[in-house]
This record gives C-alpha cells, sequence and structure tokens, in this order.
C-alpha cells in the first residue's frame, strides 16, 4: 500500500472533504485518510454527523404546491392552448 | 448568469437511456387535459419551492409558476426529450425565477458583495474556529462543534425549517439552486447538472457550500444556550 498518507489531516482539511465523503467522490487513499482521522477525532465525527442530519432535515421541509384557483387558472390557460394549437 | 446555456443544458444535458416521459409528452401533445394535470400535481411543488427561493412572495411565485407552465406548453413541439422533462421544466422556472427575482430586487441586497463567493471561494468553517499555527495541534478544532439539543424533535420544527430556508436564501444563486434541487427536492447529482449547466465538479463544491452554510445557520440557532467555553 501507497504510503503517502504519512501526515493526518487536519479538522479544517476534513470539513472540506465532508461532501466528497458523502457522495462518494474520495479514492481509496483518501478515504483511508478521512477514516482514520475520524477514528481519532470526536469533534469531526460529530461535525459530520450534524451535515447529515441537515441532509435529512432539508429532506424533510414540506415542498409547496399551488393552490387551487391558481389550479384552475392553469387549466384554463391549457384549454386555451389546446384550442390554439388544434 | 449564463442564462440561456443553462437553458440549453437543460434541453441538450442528459441524452442517455429511455425517455420515460415520452408517453406523458404524446398525450399532452395531443392536447390530453388528464395529461397536462398529471404533469402539474407531479412537478407543481418543487417548482414553487424551487421559484420561491428566488422571488419576494408566494403570489409572485405563483405567477412565475404559472408562466412556465404556459412556457412549457409552448416549446412542447421543441423539446426534444434529450433530458427528463424535470429537467428542463425546471430550466424554465429558473430562468424566468432569476429573471423575476432580479426585477423584484430580491437577491440584490449584499449580491455584489456575495458574488466572490458563488463559485465556492470561502471556507465551510470559520478559520479561527480552527488552531493557529502556533497552536497544539495547527489546524484541528480550537472550537469545536457541540452536540445540538435534541436535534430529532428540533430538526422537524417550523421554526427550524425556517432557519434553514432563511439560510438557503441568503446563498449565492448557485448554491441555492444546487441545494434546493438536491437536499429539498432529492434531485441526484446527474439531474441537476444537467438542469444547471455544471460541470460534475462545480456541482459538489456549490452544494458542499450551500450545506455547510445551512449547518453552520443550524449550529448557530441550536447551540445549548449555556455557553461552550474553547478547549
Amino acid at each position: 500500500m501507497n504510503r503517502r498518507q504519512k501526515r493526518m489531516l487536519t479538522c479544517q482539511e476534513m470539513v472540506e472533504l465532508v461532501t466528497d465523503y458523502l457522495e462518494g467522490r474520495l479514492d481509496d487513499a483518501a478515504r483511508a485518510r478521512f477514516d482514520a482521522h475520524v477514528a481519532e477525532c470526536d469533534a469531526c465525527t460529530l461535525y459530520i454527523e450534524q451535515m447529515r442530519m441537515t441532509i435529512v432535515a432539508l429532506g424533510h421541509i414540506p415542498t409547496d404546491s399551488i393552490s387551487r384557483e391558481a389550479e384552475e387558472e392553469l387549466l384554463a390557460a391549457f384549454r386555451n392552448w389546446r384550442d390554439q394549437t388544434a | 448568469m449564463r442564462d440561456e446555456e443553462a437553458a440549453r443544458g437543460g434541453a441538450h444535458g442528459a441524452g442517455a437511456g429511455t425517455d420515460p416521459d415520452a408517453e406523458l409528452l404524446a398525450r399532452l401533445r395531443r392536447g390530453d387535459e388528464d395529461a397536462f394535470r398529471t404533469l402539474v400535481e407531479e412537478h407543481g411543488p418543487f417548482l414553487m419551492r424551487l421559484v420561491m427561493m428566488h422571488v419576494p412572495s408566494r403570489s409572485i411565485a405563483e405567477e412565475v409558476v404559472g408562466d412556465t407552465w404556459l412556457a412549457v406548453l409552448n416549446g412542447l413541439d421543441r423539446f426534444e426529450g434529450r433530458s427528463s422533462l424535470r429537467t428542463w421544466i425546471a430550466s424554465i422556472a429558473l430562468n424566468k425565477a432569476r429573471t423575476r427575482g432580479t426585477r423584484e430586487g430580491r437577491i440584490v441586497p449584499f449580491a455584489l458583495l456575495r458574488r466572490r463567493y458563488e463559485e465556492g471561494g470561502g471556507p465551510s468553517v470559520d478559520a479561527d474556529r480552527f488552531q493557529g499555527r502556533h497552536g497544539e495541534r495547527p489546524g484541528w478544532w480550537a472550537s469545536p462543534p457541540v452536540a445540538w439539543e435534541e436535534p430529532e424533535r428540533q430538526l422537524e420544527a417550523a421554526e427550524t425549517r425556517d432557519v434553514m430556508l432563511r439560510a438557503i436564501r441568503d446563498l449565492p444563486p448557485r448554491q441555492r439552486e444546487v441545494i434546493a434541487l438536491r437536499d429539498i427536492s432529492g434531485w441526484d447529482a446527474e439531474e441537476v447538472r444537467n438542469a444547471l449547466d455544471l460541470s460534475e465538479t462545480n456541482q459538489r463544491v456549490l452544494l458542499h457550500r450551500a450545506r455547510s452554510k445551512v449547518r453552520a445557520a443550524l449550529e448557530e440557532y441550536l447551540r445549548p444556550e449555556t455557553e461552550e467555553t474553547t478547549p
């Protein structure tokens, strides 16, 4: 195994790599260095956990639907479009 | 930014696999009202959310979404099905929302200040949270994150959602669009790249900046009242 990974990643470097890590974009060597840091650093473990929680929370934001009136207008516009193009 | 290119990227970007929208498209082109209703029900909610990131009020967002649907109808004949229907519709909505957002004076305050962060400058966490060169362990946390109080309950609360949405509104436009599509609407990276005409790396960098800032806003809001001292 190639030993380019002597130096431990710093926390400051870790926080820049979290998305690459979560998206599976780190190569094996980088991932090994990332994991090695996590194994030793509770603060970064928490940081990554909070990034995950953030992503989950964003996914739970309800998306707005359009109002009834807007939908009616839209369907009227559709009929209008259909009649024009028919 | 390059709105024209974004729109074209949406129409020409993807090009892989068969088109799952083909049947719906054929029905739409025949003027099938149910097909249109299906389309609006399926994509309306995320369009609203996307557009609301750019305009100051719900009523304006509804107008923009309405305009988008008209543009979709009028563009149906030109749509070549090389990207998904959703990607194409999103790029139309984004173009309209950006134009409208600028006209309504949203976005503009602080936009100039923020522009330099647009493509990903600036650190994910403030540099002063880490130990300096003369610290015991340079680059390691000086002021580490602290656990949030009752995150499961808090993160689902309406107030916390507002904190997240405000943080997203304060992002530079590209970051805002990427995080809205990836994390709120749940698109995958490829779809977002196509809709916004971004490179794979750029998409990820923008997403990272955006997520980091939303996490920071949550940290600010959810941090326990008792001040944690730095170790």
